[in-house]
């Protein structure tokens, strides 16, 4: 079990690498081989992230306050450790061999430079991360079923996403956490470019071009704050390392240093998080993707932002941070608030959705900028239940427009006669999304506001603010699209009387419900029994904010 | 006593020349095929004889105008390497567009012999004799499609700037030589470390030598030759220029700086800044609005001849013994040399891979303009597809050789404490995305104009598989490569006046 207990993470970057490769080699008219392939990897895959979550978690812990972990050296812990020495930045013999981290790290670092490894490890946030991954990749493939055009190409592109998506949240080692953050950028110019879907209302035209570079270069350029963030460290701390646990504890980086470079890596990575003002990337780059990377990318690709800001920023400039939070704080109620409200004048079903992303992103990030125990918690939380609550509204959502090929708002009316199944999906969701208790996005953000109101009482009002917005345009949307005049022979648009008569043999499709249900249980799961979740997570965000308070 | 076994290689690749251009005379035209293969296993046996009269330590000639050292010996079996790719690539094109195959390839491994020289070099006249007898066999590269008027052109632009860009640099060499009394890289690294004060003269020789080099490297201000040589060329010919010479040039500049400049000069580290910053935004912006295929690609070079030479003011902003200030693990120096050598490595294999894919797409269609790219993805995946990944590579993405050598020049030059160089360095790179974005939307998203299907010689796909894997082996496993890195990054510096 030792055994297969080290190689787990590596399987995760590993097999969809390999699936890739395979369907690579597989004929592309093969069509149903290579679903089957992708299939078959990606429920083993998701087996796998379940196992590190749930193997992961003791949950009969008793509950851990961060106090315990303030001024204690080796805060920080994590599971299924394994490295691979992979650079030598100097070519020296590491003189000293034993170690003091848990025996993972071959040289102590500051004696002697150890370079680069593929050091992988999680401890309770990132196995979360790492068990949405899982479940969105899979439903993601489901969802993808119908995808026609170039099936091959589209599911090569699509591991190699993932494979970079879960590199990044198990990666211990800087130069590997960016590498895989860089490689899940990488394919999504052409998945949204060649398999997504343009916009075109007379009157407000996005093409999926458009959309895909947006996308591409709002990213990238994040990106390079977060080089020049790494660069830095790498050059201050001049431990000749770029091992997140070595620089954590040996990194030493002066109060200055992590004022100026905090702000790299929070705005770097605030990029990709949906951060205001830099979130307009979302918004068209979700509507342009094609279903099952809108999926991932509002589902995980997003969060791992909202990540890269709690173990990069946080982890290695707790003081930094500190000091920058009431900015991120202001910024994360602007994206609640912008968001909320431009989801309320959208036309696009899809833009809805993705604007309602941006929104639920600002409770991820007033959470983390909380610094409090709950607030991050809830953070921590809300990135998994908002990953798998926009992977359900997508998946549903594509279904619709699969249906009567219009996402439009104003056509779209009475959609739940013909779409039975659809529409309770999207019920749940958008119910999840408002935060109905008993569901997931309660819990999640219960917490976030118990956190808010302990340290930004005001700020934390208008957080609730934006909640009550978000039932106007869902509950809304719901009476419009679903419950609105539900008689077909009297409807009013031209594409519904053309599309919902197609609608009524096109319900969603068996493999898509397939998928969504799976979703739709974790937002049971975690609405209903939280403390399972919780108990994963709680001793790792009290490790980390032990830290935090110990280094300031 | 001169030991002249130390040049076995070099003597062996004169005569390979020879044989290829005599064979050409004896040949009758349909058996001209076996020139391009008796140069490509010409040059393999070249790489075994660098490999086999290694001795393992670093030999001297001529009074140490020549050096033999781990780091000629790494840029020499590359420079073979090189040479091979491009004959063999060049192989399709000759056939199909040129006449006289065997002044063409043995021209060609005169130019490599030239670059092997300049990795060698470490006296003022000696590099300048071997980058004259590059820049030579160049001229004649360029311009040898001579029934083409656009070659044509690009020869004279190239003959007339690279004889200005000479005369500057040997007029520089002179000063130099003038005042010092010495063309040695070391003495006149020693010489100048004990003045306090250079004086005028020497100075504007050294300005001069450093703009005549500049201008083979085609960096910004002196970049103007490059695009439109680059465009009237040979295809294979413009990659050779792009990678080959640019290889040796640096080899050089190296070797130069790390021997002679960096301990006297640190103060250079200001005007290679700029120089490199000029080259790397000017570079990339440039090539924005271009739309032929292979301006685009020249323009692109440019911008990494930029970031090679940020890792060269990085070399010039470490302090004696390479660290950055108060350092204690990482040899800064060792560092930078590395990330040179791996940059240029890295750069080759990826941008060999994409000119290939531009032959291959000109040969079939004629044409050379962004536009003939619509829809590659249809009507040749593989090629569109090693081309997408050669775009990528040379943007900077991983899992691609372009990514990691990046990451580690410009974490290299970070250490070094141009951080803000770095940033601009990365910035630029962002802004180099964008037209290597547009390309690639070219081939998988606008539809093809001809539906049909191209066909690939077989020797192009063997080499696009090849260079295709190089470009991801490197990507994801660069730890062989670098041991042989910094094997040779150790015996330059070990020889360098730094230590």
């Amino acid at each position: 079990m030792d055994a297969f207990n080290s190689y787990v993470l590596f399987a995760l970057i590993a097999l969809p690498l390999a699936g890739a490769a395979v369907m690579l080699a597989v004929p592309g008219e093969r069509r149903l081989a290579i679903r089957w392939v992708a299939t078959a990897v990606a429920f083993v895959v998701m087996l796998l992230s379940l196992y590190v979550f749930v193997g992961h978690t003791d949950f009969g812990a008793p509950r851990r306050s961060m106090d315990e972990f303030v001024g204690r050296p080796h805060v920080l812990r994590f599971e299924f450790q394994r490295s691979w020495v992979w650079l030598d930045l100097v070519p020296q013999e590491c003189a000293v061999a034993e170690s003091t981290l848990g025996g993972y790290m071959d040289c102590l670092p500051g004696t002697d430079g150890h370079g680069i490894a593929l050091a992988l490890g999680v401890d309770g946030i990132s196995a979360l991360m790492v068990m949405l991954t899982g479940i969105v990749m899979f439903t993601g493939v489901l969802v993808s079923w119908n995808v026609t055009h170039r099936t091959k190409d589209f599911f090569v592109l699509y591991f190699l996403l993932l494979a970079g998506v879960f590199g990044v949240f198990v990666s211990l080692d800087l130069f590997f956490l960016f590498f895989f953050y860089e490689l899940a950028v990488l394919p999504m110019y052409l998945l949204i470019a060649v398999w997504g879907s343009s916009t075109d209302f007379s009157t407000f035209v996005r093409t999926k071009e458009y959309g895909a570079m947006k996308l591409m270069l709002y990213l990238v350029a994040g990106s390079v704050l977060i080089w020049v963030a790494l660069m830095a460290i790498f050059a201050q701390a001049d431990l000749g390392t770029f091992d997140f646990v070595a620089l954590h504890e040996y990194g030493e980086l002066p109060v200055t240093f992590q004022r100026i470079f905090f702000p790299f890596l929070m705005v770097g990575f605030g990029v990709l998080a949906g951060m205001w003002p830099f979130h307009t990337w979302s918004p068209d780059g979700h509507v342009a993707a094609p279903t099952a990377v809108s999926m991932v990318h509002a589902g995980v690709l997003m969060k791992l932002g909202a990540y890269g800001i709690l173990r990069v920023g946080m982890g290695l400039m707790p003081e930094g941070a500190e000091t920058w939070m009431p900015l991120l704080i202001g910024l994360g109620t602007v994206n609640v608030l912008y968001g909320a409200v431009s989801a309320l004048g959208q036309r696009d079903l899809k833009y809805v959705v993705g604007y309602s992303s941006v929104s639920h992103m600002g409770y991820v990030l007033m959470g983390l900028a909380t610094l409090h125990y709950l607030g991050v918690g809830g953070a921590v939380l809300q990135m998994f239940s908002h990953g798998i609550m926009t992977a359900l509204f997508f998946a549903v959502v594509g279904s619709i427009y699969e249906a009567t090929h219009t996402r439009d708002i104003g056509v779209l009316e009475g959609m739940a006669r013909p779409m039975k199944t659809t529409t309770a999906l999207f019920v749940i969701a958008g119910l999840t999304s408002l935060g109905l208790p008993g569901l997931s996005g309660f819990v999640a953000e219960l917490l976030v506001f118990l956190g808010l109101f302990q340290t930004y009482p005001i700020l934390g009002a208008l957080a609730v603010i934006g909640a009550a917005i978000t039932a106007v345009y869902i509950l809304r949307l719901i009476a419009k699209v679903f419950f609105g005049n539900t008689d077909p022979s009297t409807s009013s648009g031209q594409a519904s009387s053309a599309g919902l008569g197609r609608a009524a043999q096109l319900d969603i499709s068996r493999v898509e419900g397939i998928a969504s249900w799976i979703l739709a249980a974790f937002i049971f799961l975690m609405g209903l029994l939280p403390l399972l979740f919780i108990n994963g997570i709680d001793e790792s965000v009290a490790r980390l904010l032990g830290a935090m308070a110990g280094a300031g | 006593m001169n030991d002249l076994t130390l040049l076995i290689p070099e003597f062996l690749l004169t005569a390979l020349a020879f044989v290829v251009l005599g064979a050409d005379l004896f040949l009758p035209d349909r058996r001209k095929q076996v020139l391009p293969a008796i140069a490509a296993l010409g040059l393999a046996g070249i790489v075994a004889a660098l490999l086999a009269t290694w001795r393992g330590e670093t030999g001297s000639l001529y009074g140490g105008a020549l050096v033999f050292d781990g780091y000629a010996l790494v840029f020499k079996v590359f420079f073979a390497a090189l040479g091979i790719v491009v004959v063999l690539s060049s192989v399709e094109y000759v056939k199909r567009h040129l006449k006289h195959p065997g002044e063409y390839y043995g021209i060609l491994l005169f130019t490599v012999l030239a670059a092997m020289l300049m990795a060698s070099s470490r006296e003022l006249l000696t590099a300048y004799i071997s980058l004259e007898l590059l820049s030579f066999g160049l001229y004649v590269l360029v311009s040898f499609d001579r029934y083409n008027p656009k070659s044509n052109e690009a020869g004279t632009k190239y003959i007339l700037l690279g004889a200005f860009s000479s005369a500057l640099m040997l007029y520089g060499i002179s000063q130099v030589y003038g005042l010092l009394g010495t063309t040695r890289f070391d003495e006149v690294g020693a010489l100048l470390s004990q003045m306090p004060d250079p004086g005028l003269g020497v100075q504007v020789g050294l300005a001069l030598l450093i703009a005549g080099l500049a201008f083979k490297v085609a960096a910004v201000p002196f970049h103007m030759w490059a695009p439109d040589a680059y465009e009237g060329a040979p295809v294979p010919i413009t990659a050779y220029l792009a990678v080959g010479s640019k290889a040796a040039a640096f080899a050089l500049i190296v070797r130069l700086f790390v021997d002679a400049l960096v301990p006297a000069h640190g103060d250079l580290q200001v005007v290679m800044a700029v120089l490199a910053a000029l080259t790397m935004v000017l570079g990339n912006l440039v090539a924005l609005v271009q739309t032929n295929i292979k301006r685009l690609l020249a323009y692109s070079s440019v911008g990494h001849v930029g970031y090679l030479l940020l890792g060269v003011a990085a070399l010039s902003a470490l302090d004696a013994g390479g660290s950055a200030g108060a350092g204690r693990g990482l040899d800064g120096y060792a560092l930078v040399v590395n990330g040179i050598m791996l940059h240029i490595v890295a750069y080759a294999v990826t941008n060999m891979a994409a000119f290939l894919c531009v032959s291959t797409v000109y040969d079939a269609t004629g044409r050379e303009d962004t536009a003939a790219y619509s829809g590659l993805a249809s009507r040749s995946p593989g090629l569109a597809m090693v081309m997408a990944a050669s775009l990528f590579s040379l943007a900077g993405l991983p899992i691609f050789a372009g990514f990691v050598s990046k990451f580690y020049l410009f974490n290299a030059a970070a250490f070094s404490g141009l951080l803000w160089l770095a940033g601009l360095a990365i910035a630029a790179s962002l802004v180099s995305l964008y037209y290597y974005l547009m390309v690639i939307k070219r081939m998988y998203v606008d539809p093809a104009e001809d539906d049909a299907r191209l066909k690939l010689p077989r020797l192009t796909t063997a080499l696009l598989a090849a260079l295709f894997a190089g470009t991801i082996l490197l990507g994801i496993y660069p730890a062989p490569l670098m041991l042989a890195i910094e094997y040779a990054s150790d015996t330059l510096l070990t020889l360098s006046p730094l230590y």
